[in-house]
């Protein structure tokens, strides 16, 4: 059988705003993913926790509240901490383009912002699959 | 990839990381899959623990709060939770963990969610398997959460000791639960939701429902009111589980399951590696279409088709087997 892409959509930090993770859970679902949620205020700690007891390919963070710039990169550590450095983490959610470099100097493979298509996370997820095996 | 021995070497030292990738090696099946478990088989080492029940009946948040409880009985505690994938895309939605995430980080919890990939039973094809990689990984409480059910999907019973059936109220009358298949498989019936005014009826309803039924048997499941909301009857659920699994260790019903599962295992590897061995030495892959294309023309049936086939098949068997 061909393996199946496995995704953890999470929400770092206060923000409660869901509707975003929601989507896009959902969407990836729509493209044949698995697509685990583990709901909103949730730590670094956890979420990398979680990316590894589920063993994920990826990690979609999304966050709306500005802190992104702490929580995103927190999450990467978290994981090359844990020795999961291979699971790709991307995120989304209202980010001011300024501060997209820095994330991705952090690790942060890709950063969606309000209005991308959803055909243009599937494909990021699928290339990065690719470029895995 | 890593080599299949050290990942099988890193799951018996209880490795999260490797306990967690050959989940997803025996869940994609195939050589790999298959040379984890020649390593790792083990039945009957862990407790398992099956929970099941319609969907929205609490069983996630259940586990969360037994869980807790069920410390002070075991080591280890590994949760399966199923749900089901997609007909059409293939893709799933798996949002049993986010009732138990207050467990992640414990070092001796670990949750696994699994979508259940076709398979209709009610669990995953490789729940099964599943069970073996975290049994072998040292977790001595497998609790499997099954999709919501309804009324016939019972595949649980199979691998678990114990089966849990979770109802609530307002699913039905009693004809409901007078039918055959789900309220026949529970050892312990927990009424979740107790704090609503209709639940003491749903357990009257059970309660003479099981009684009839187990009028003859030593064992009779108990009936739990429980309220996850409230945080009551979880200890009383706890107490129920512990004592049917004293009774099924007791009396050698678990060693009669061990051996059933055993003999399944056995089934379904021969089935598996003899139809590989069929297929192709009946060069079964380029001579498919060209039978299909005969029976659809009518020069041929399914049944003329096999027979041809089977008388010119020739397999030696050595007598010592």
């Amino acid at each position: 059988m061909k393996k199946k892409i496995r995704i953890l959509i999470a929400k770092p930090g206060l923000d409660g705003h869901d509707r975003g993770a929601k989507f896009i859970a959902r969407a990836l679902r729509d493209a044949g993913m698995e697509v685990i949620y583990t709901g909103i205020r949730q730590t670094p700690e956890s979420i990398a926790d979680t990316a590894i007891q589920e063993d994920v390919d990826f990690v979609g963070l999304s966050l709306l509240s500005g802190a992104h710039n702490v929580l995103f990169p927190k999450v990467v550590e978290e994981l090359r901490e844990k020795g999961a450095e291979d699971i790709v983490v991307f995120g989304g959610g209202v980010i001011p383009e300024d501060d997209i470099p820095f994330l991705k100097k952090k690790g942060v493979q890709a950063v969606f912002t309000p209005g991308t298509s959803i055909k243009d996370v599937v494909d990021f997820i699928n290339k990065k699959m690719n470029e895995k095996n | 990839m890593k080599k299949i021995s050290e990942i099988s070497e890193k799951i018996i030292q209880g490795d999260i990381r490797a306990i967690a990738r050959g989940i997803s090696l025996v869940e994609n099946g195939g050589e790999e899959g298959e040379e984890l478990l020649k390593n790792l088989y083990v039945e009957g080492r862990s407790y398992i623990l099956g929970i099941t029940g319609p969907p929205g009946a609490g069983k996630s948040s259940l586990i969360n709060l037994l869980i807790d409880k069920f410390k002070e009985h075991f080591n280890k505690v590994a949760v399966l939770a199923i749900d089901p994938s997609s007909p059409f895309t293939g893709g799933a939605i798996l949002g049993d963990r986010i009732r138990m995430q207050t467990h992640t980080g414990d070092p001796n919890v670990y949750i696994r969610s699994m979508a259940s990939r076709g398979h209709l039973g009610g669990i995953a094809g490789a729940t099964k398997d599943a069970i073996k990689v975290v049994s072998a990984g040292g977790y001595d409480l497998v609790i499997v959460e099954t999709v919501g059910v309804g009324q016939s999907e019972i595949d649980v019973v199979k691998l678990a000791d114990t089966t849990v059936l979770v109802l609530v109220p307002g699913l039905g009358d009693e004809i409901q639960a007078m039918k055959s298949g789900i309220m026949e498989i529970g050892d312990l019936f927990v009424i979740n939701k107790s704090d609503k005014p209709e639940s003491e009826k749903l357990a009257t309803t059970v309660r003479w429902i099981v009684d009839e039924h187990y009028k003859d048997s030593e064992y009779k499941p108990p009936i739990i009111p429980t309220s996850v909301y409230k945080n009551e009857g979880i200890g009383d659920a706890v107490r129920d589980i512990i004592k049917h699994k004293e009774y099924i260790y007791r009396t050698g019903i678990h060693t009669n399951k061990i051996k059933l599962r055993i003999k399944d295992d056995i089934n379904s590897l021969l089935e598996r590696k003899l139809n590989d061995f069929i297929q192709k030495h009946i060069k079964y892959p380029e001579k498919i279409e060209k039978w299909v294309e005969q029976v659809y023309r009518g020069e041929s049936t399914p049944f003329e088709i096999i027979k041809s086939i089977h008388e010119n098949l020739i397999i030696d068997v050595k007598e010592e087997i």
